[in-house]
């Protein structure tokens, strides 16, 4: 069998955990804990500079863009102008062309508003980004935003931040079925087995940042992701046995000491 | 001059941007700068000169997920 990669657009990872560089009570621990969930991929904010605290450490520092891949995010933006003003930048900052792309809809839900993530996405195909593009679990959505040229689609399993697991499993499979680029789940992972579920079900590769950086030990949880991630992807190509409303035994059914 | 420098007024003697930047004791990598909501690339810190009422963003990586 050849090696299975996680490929998306021109770029190919080992590592289908895509992990997230926010909320960490400091970049020591972004370091170890990115460093333990062996991602290959890591998602950046995209902020003013604080004028008045120049020379003082940054993310970058920690987390080396010779290692990893940087995704930058549009994470608080709220409609198209400022999305792709923000990608804008992040390409000029560090050169980076494969962008996630989130527009969201309000600040209680953090759901995505899709008209404006459309509106972004295709200025950003047609300027040469490699946009994976945060979505809702809506499997025409999903399509739509392919049709536009993104390169992956990233449904939420819930609401960012939420830990609730997969609101809707069944979508994702759909989404996946229909896809003819990779699906990421992305937003709403709370611990392993949401992602080995997510992997399970066929999405190519789960994005999680607050499971990791939330959990009492950081590194522990990122160890366990990239285990999840594995196994799930094990279980998916290898094919699930069927569910079965009665029993199956196990054991042969014939050659019984009383026969 | 005056520009408006992250949202912020600012009084600068900053004649581009590479000046801006020194002035600021910023290390210009990793860094983006836009100038009236257009990018500057960086081969244009030198030849692009600030106007009065410049709008100035200067941007970096922060953690996000």
């Amino acid at each position: 069998m050849s090696k299975d990669t996680f490929k998306v657009g021109t770029y190919e990872f080992s590592s289908r955990l895509i992990v997230g560089s926010g909320k960490y009570k400091d970049f020591a621990t972004t370091k170890l804990a990115t460093e333990a969930s062996e991602a290959e991929m890591i998602t950046v904010a995209v902020r003013r500079v604080n004028i008045t605290e120049a020379g003082k450490e940054n993310l970058l520092d920690y987390i080396d863009p010779k290692k990893y891949t940087i995704l930058p995010n549009t994470a608080g933006c709220f409609n198209a102008e400022d999305a792709i003003r923000t990608l804008r930048l992040a390409r000029e900052a560090g050169g980076w062309d494969l962008v996630k792309l989130e527009v969201l809809g309000d600040t209680q839900t953090l759901y995505p508003n899709v008209v404006e993530t459309i509106k972004a996405a295709e200025v950003l195909v047609k300027e040469g980004f490699q946009v994976m593009v945060y979505t809702n679990d809506d499997p025409i959505v999903a399509t739509k935003l392919e049709d536009v040229g993104c390169v992956a689609v990233m449904p939420l399993g819930n609401p960012i931040g939420s830990g609730r697991g997969l609101a809707n499993p069944f979508n994702i499979r759909v989404i996946k079925e229909r896809a003819n680029v990779p699906i990421v789940v992305d937003a709403g992972i709370g611990t392993a087995s949401d992602a080995a579920k997510a992997l399970e079900l066929g999405a190519d590769a789960a994005l999680i940042n607050t499971a990791i950086a939330e959990a009492k030990d950081e590194c522990l949880m990122a160890e366990a992701m990239c285990d999840a991630v594995r196994a799930g992807r094990k279980a998916f190509l290898a094919g699930r046995m069927p569910k079965r409303a009665f029993a199956s035994a196990s054991s042969p059914t014939e050659g019984y000491i009383w026969d | 001059m005056n520009i408006l420098l992250n949202g912020e007024a600012r009084s600068t003697t900053a004649l581009h941007i590479a000046d801006l930047i020194a002035e600021l004791g910023l290390e210009t990598r990793m860094l983006a700068v836009e100038r009236n909501l257009e990018v500057v690339p960086k081969s244009e810190y030198l030849t692009i000169h600030l106007k009065e009422s410049d709008r100035i963003e200067i941007v970096h990586m922060i953690g996000g997920g």
